[in-house]
């Protein structure tokens, strides 16, 4: 047994930094097949899917940016247009403020016109009236100036008692009258 | 795995990685328990990576996210990092392949039956590291034509006399143990990883089942910490996959910045 061990330790084999020729060839043909293998068929695979995967980072970029410049092109339009709006409306108050001040200045002068025109009628109605009441008063008065004339000439003026009948019955008369005229 | 039929603790020997041939033995086409867990690694990428680009979608799912997660880890962290974005992409095929070549054979040392690392004889760290040395030479002189050499030989603004001195040093430091150091540091992760999983698993078999008794206590001890150890290969493959791709890279790199 001795023998034997001595005999694998001084074999020529035994050296681990000495090559032997079947290690390199076969481990120069591990190397070439495993090469192969990455250079022919894995990394050509992983180009192949990493140039798409960029492409499609860059076409949802692409679609991101048609997008913001759509949106940005629609806020451009809204902003015009509301800007539009704006001046619209600020155009409209402004007319609406002319409007309201030729309106207002309008009525005034149609009322203060109004008014003019309603004191003229009064005045002349008022005149009319004072000239009736004059005209009906004259008459009236001349009347009863005839009645009180007549009824004192009836009497006799002399008796104080008498006189003072007189006017009374007069001023009886004349309510009595006054009365029944209101009736 | 080291552990022996007639009832001795046996350590781990360097005989672990030179394992019996099962096929073709005696010609250059010998197949061992290695070369067998490297083609699997290989049949392994191809399976993950050919499901995992298959149908690939924009929005991936979860098995794609995965795979192109690592295809990116190689892509932007180490190639486009260091060679930007035009150069990264020319060497993109090596330095995925030096990366996930690395990782998947690292990895082959912690799964249960396979339980070796595929990178743990000298033929895959020497074949990758060879291929990372040409890469960089090819780099540098189809930027530089005819001045790669000498740029990096003689590097410019060193007084001429020093390049006595300087001269050999860049040449041996640039042309020679790059390699070596890509190839050893690889190599040697992985065989002393192996050496010490294995001579914490085959203590805790002594221990509990040939030593037994109060012995099996060790047992535990040795136990757990083959456990963490297990644990730190899994790191100690992804790291050394990263250092490999990213070394070749920082040479690929220096290649093409070399000065006029």
């Amino acid at each position: 047994m001795l023998q034997a061990v001595l005999a694998a330790t001084e074999g020529e084999t035994s050296n681990p930094l000495i090559p032997a020729p079947y290690d390199i060839i076969w481990s120069a043909v591990c190397f070439v097949v495993i090469l192969f293998f990455f250079w022919r068929l894995v990394l050509p695979r992983m180009k192949k899917l990493l140039d798409e995967r960029s492409a499609a980072i860059e076409g949802n970029i692409e679609k991101a940016d048609v997008a913001q410049r759509e949106a940005e092109a629609a806020l451009e339009q809204y902003t015009a247009q509301l800007a539009e709006a704006r001046s619209e409306a600020a155009k409209i108050r402004e007319q609406a403020r002319a409007d309201a001040q030729r309106i207002g200045s309008e009525i005034n002068a149609q009322a203060q016109a109004d008014a003019e025109r309603v004191k003229a009628n009064a005045q002349v109605a008022i005149e009319a009236d004072r000239q009736a009441a004059l005209v009906s008063l004259r008459s009236e008065v001349g009347s009863l100036a005839i009645d009180l004339a007549s009824g004192v000439v009836g009497e006799s003026l002399s008796d104080d008692a008498k006189a003072t009948a007189l006017v009374d019955r007069f001023l009886a008369d004349l309510e009595a009258s006054d009365t029944a005229g209101k009736k | 795995m080291a552990t022996s039929d007639d009832g001795g603790f046996h350590g781990p020997s360097i005989e672990e990685f030179f394992p019996d041939a099962i096929f073709f033995a005696g010609t250059p086409f010998e197949m061992n328990r290695i070369v067998l867990i490297r083609i699997l690694a290989v049949l392994a990428i191809i399976l993950i990576f050919w499901l995992g680009t298959r149908r690939m979608k924009i929005v991936p799912g979860r098995f794609q996210s995965v795979v192109e997660m690592g295809l990116d880890f190689a892509r932007v962290n180490i190639a486009e990092d260091l060679l930007g974005k035009k150069d990264g992409r020319r060497f993109l095929p090596l330095i995925t392949t030096i990366f996930f070549a690395v990782l998947f054979m690292n990895i082959t040392g912690i799964i249960p039956f396979l339980n070796i690392s595929a990178n743990s004889t000298i033929g895959m760290p020497l074949v990758l590291a060879v291929v990372a040395w040409f890469a960089f030479i090819y780099a540098g002189l189809k930027k530089h034509p005819g001045a790669f050499f000498k740029n990096a030989l003689f590097p410019p603004g060193v007084p001429k006399p020093l390049y006595i001195i300087v001269t050999p040093i860049e040449f041996l430091s640039t042309f020679i143990l790059r390699p070596i150091t890509l190839t050893l540091r690889l190599l040697m992760n992985m065989v002393v990883g192996h050496l010490l999983l294995v001579l914490f698993f085959a203590a805790t078999q002594f221990f509990f089942f040939t030593a037994g008794g109060f012995y099996a206590l060790f047992g535990v001890g040795t136990l757990a910490f083959g456990f963490v150890f297990t644990l730190f290969e899994i790191l100690v493959a992804v790291l050394q996959a990263y250092v490999f791709a990213l070394l070749t890279t920082v040479y690929i790199q220096l290649a093409l910045a070399e000065e006029h």
